[in-house]
């Protein structure tokens, strides 16, 4: 897991480069819990870019750390869900929830076509 | 007799959470002579990590226990089983419904069959009280004539998939 504060906007973005498993979740929730409550910024965003692997695991996850970021007054977010995730998280009802930003993800797919 | 597999593998270890990343990428390296695309692996490993777990934290509550894989292939279909002796389910159709769980404590979202569901083509599930259970899925791997539109050279399909694997 790498984390990156801006100060200047309050704004604590974890990139979470752990695959999520029964087994990780327990030590990957810990860290995030930890990391949240030092900070206790304005806005936690959970960077999803490096993520090679999730199962039903990681909703639940997902779901107590924005509660957890909730009661601390904070807003939060996901980015970068690629397609098997966000279908993990629409069936699950935690996009109705939860803000999932994909514009970063989106452009780098348009920028790869390019390539192509 | 004529088998009716063209492939069969069976695997065997403890009930452990730290046996998942094996399990699953085990059954990936069996599938892909099929010549799966990466998102075919990565559906199949998804399933293999839900069955898994259940049978590690429902079937024996995180206590010992052996879990079995068994995969076989007919042409183009592979079939995998997971199997435990652990204490079965009362009732197998609630239990499969999404958002149903018996641990809603433990950050449990009861979303691991209908993953399943949604992941593969086929997924049954025999169970009994006391005895255990056996999750039985099926997914058909896509002829790579299908994929010839598909914008991915085969040299970069061969190596994302190794990615994959590795990972
Ligand atoms: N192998 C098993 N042995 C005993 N009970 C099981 C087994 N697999 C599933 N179950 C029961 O079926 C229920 C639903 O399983 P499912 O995987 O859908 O959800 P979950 O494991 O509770 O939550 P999640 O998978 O989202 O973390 C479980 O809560 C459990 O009661
Ligand atoms: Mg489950």
């Amino acid at each position: 897991m790498i984390s990156k504060y801006d100060k200047e906007n309050k704004i604590l973005t974890l990139i979470i480069t752990e695959e999520i498993d029964q087994h990780t979740a327990d030590n990957i929730r810990r860290k995030l819990d930890n990391e949240i409550e030092i900070y206790n910024s304005k806005k936690v965003i959970f960077d999803f870019t490096n993520i090679t692997f999730m199962d039903s695991s990681g909703i639940g996850m997902v779901l107590g750390r924005y509660k957890l970021v909730k009661m601390l007054g904070g807003e939060f977010e996901l980015i970068n869900v690629n397609r098997r995730l966000k279908k993990i998280f629409d069936m699950s009802g935690v996009s109705r929830i939860i803000k999932i930003n994909n514009e970063g993800l989106i452009a780098k797919e348009e920028n790869n076509e390019e390539a192509i | 007799m004529k088998r009716l597999y063209d492939n069969e593998m069976k695997l065997e270890f403890s009930s452990k959470t730290c046996n998942e990343a094996f399990a699953r990428i085990a059954v990936a390296a069996f599938v892909s002579q099929l010549d799966p695309t990466i998102d075919e692996l990565s559906d199949i490993k998804t399933a293999i990590s839900e069955a898994v777990t259940n049978s590690i934290i429902h079937g024996y509550e995180e206590g010992e226990g052996t879990v079995k894989i068994e995969a076989r292939i007919y042409l183009d279909t592979v079939q995998i089983e997971i199997i435990d002796n652990g204490k079965g389910i009362e009732n197998v159709e609630m239990a499969m419904k999404p958002l149903y769980t018996s641990k809603p404590d433990l950050e449990r979202s009861g979303m691991g069959f209908t993953i399943m569901e949604s992941f593969m083509d086929e997924v049954k599930v025999e169970s009994a009280l006391g005895f255990g259970t056996r999750v039985i899925m099926k997914k058909k791997i896509t002829p790579k004539e299908d994929l010839k539109e598909d914008n991915l050279s085969d040299e970069k399909q061969k190596e994302d998939i190794k990615n994959t694997l590795g990972a």
